[in-house]
């Protein structure tokens, strides 16, 4: 078979998953888009260089790292990730009282998912929306697999309050 | 294990992401303590709530259309490429036959240039490279990507270079290439295209390009 075709058979099926990273990171359809783009014409371009392995880890990696290039022209985006877990790394766990227990509706959701950094934010939709394993994560966003833990772990915390709109005390 | 050790734990846990003696911990701790268990139903709970809120954003299919095109022109693009590089290789192999090699065979630019007069339609340009090591020897012409082209003949020591060009701008510069053990140069300058082949070293045909790019050759002629 030709680069060709196993381009098409390996990378371009994960063109969902593509784009439903970059949109959760983006926020808009405009910016996903571009990304998108911009991620597709690099895996063409470095598809020779791709050894085997997962192609949609290779793929989601790439959509990942164009996406942070892209933001880091950009001003507005900051990362809240230190000050959040400066603020709650120590906190005590969740109060379970706290915690939401009927079902959340889809529209807060979405707009809490929304409201998370990008850093909690992409290891959730990896986890929950790609089903990745926590190995595949940590080769997507280049973190250790304690690292995608911790942060998943926080992460749902932080969903969490969001829906509940109550502070954890620290 | 207490609680707060539970705090990560709990959400790999969740996850199946434990091995067995972890995960065995987890279970035990969970049995004894009703205020992790609450917390591992409430983040399943989370989980399966933001799995089945249709938060999912498959590719508009705009995109998909957009993308498959380019990666089509793409192929496309490359395929030519390829092909135009195995031409290349198979004129250089047949000039390398008796007899073949040279039409104009003269180590002076200036007689070369006017050769090609009146046998392609347009200026070729040719190079007196033999203070950088490459010695002209002559020029020909030759059928590359089914268009006439003017090919110069270079000698580097042993090795012959065949150094093809015609108008146009068609691959954009790109890497060095090797075929059957030659290897390929291509490249655009002044709205003609250059390809270049040999079976010199790879470093020896990259040299040959800096300096037939530098070198302003006989054009310059029409000044004197």
């Amino acid at each position: 078979m030709d680069t060709g075709a196993v381009f098409e058979r390996d990378v371009m099926r994960h063109l969902d998953a593509a784009y439903n990273l970059a949109r959760w990171l983006a926020r808009n359809d405009q910016d996903a888009e571009d990304v998108v783009q911009e991620a597709m014409l690099r895996a063409f371009r470095f598809f020779g260089g791709f050894r085997g392995g997962d192609a949609k880890v290779w793929l989601l990696a790439i959509v990942r790292n164009t996406f942070y290039t892209q933001c880091a022209r950009s001003p507005a985006a900051g990362s809240i990730d230190e000050f959040d877990e400066a603020i709650h790394g120590g906190a005590e766990h969740d109060d379970p009282q706290s915690l939401l227990l009927r079902a959340a509706d889809a529209q807060n959701l979405h707009a809490a998912l929304e409201r998370l950094p990008p850093e909690f934010r992409e290891v959730l939709v990896l986890r929950e929306l790609e089903e990745c394993s926590y190995k595949e994560i940590a080769s997507i966003t280049n973190l250790k697999i304690g690292t995608v833990m911790s942060r998943l772990a926080r992460a749902r915390e932080r969903l969490q309050r969001e829906l509940t709109g109550k502070e954890v005390a620290a | 294990m207490n609680c707060q050790d539970m705090r990560l734990l709990l959400h790999a846990y969740l996850d199946d992401e434990l091995g067995a003696a972890d995960s065995l911990a987890v279970a035990r701790h969970l049995a004894g303590c009703a205020d992790c268990t609450q917390r591992l139903r409430a983040y399943t709970r989370l989980r399966d709530d933001v799995r089945a809120a249709g938060l999912y954003r498959p590719a508009p299919s705009a995109l998909r259309a957009r993308i498959a095109a380019r990666w089509q022109t793409v192929q496309l693009r490359r395929q030519g490429s390829e092909a135009l590089v195995a031409d290349a290789v198979s004129d250089h192999v047949r000039s390398l036959l008796p007899g073949h090699l040279i039409d104009v065979r003269t180590s002076n630019e200036h007689t070369v240039k006017p050769w090609f007069d009146g046998r392609v339609d347009f200026s070729p340009q040719v190079k007196d490279l033999s203070a950088q090591g490459f010695e002209l020897v002559g020029g020909r012409l030759d059928v590359l990507d089914g268009k006439q082209v003017a090919a110069l003949v270079y000698k580097r020591h042993l090795h012959t270079i065949n150094l093809f060009q015609w108008p146009g701008n068609g691959t954009a510069a790109s890497p060095p290439r090797t075929r059957d053990g030659y290897h390929v140069l291509e490249w655009n300058d002044a709205g003609l295209h250059f390809v270049a082949v040999s079976s010199v070293a790879e470093s020896d045909l990259q040299v040959f390009e800096r300096a037939f790019r530098a070198e302003p050759g006989a054009a310059s002629e029409t000044a004197h």
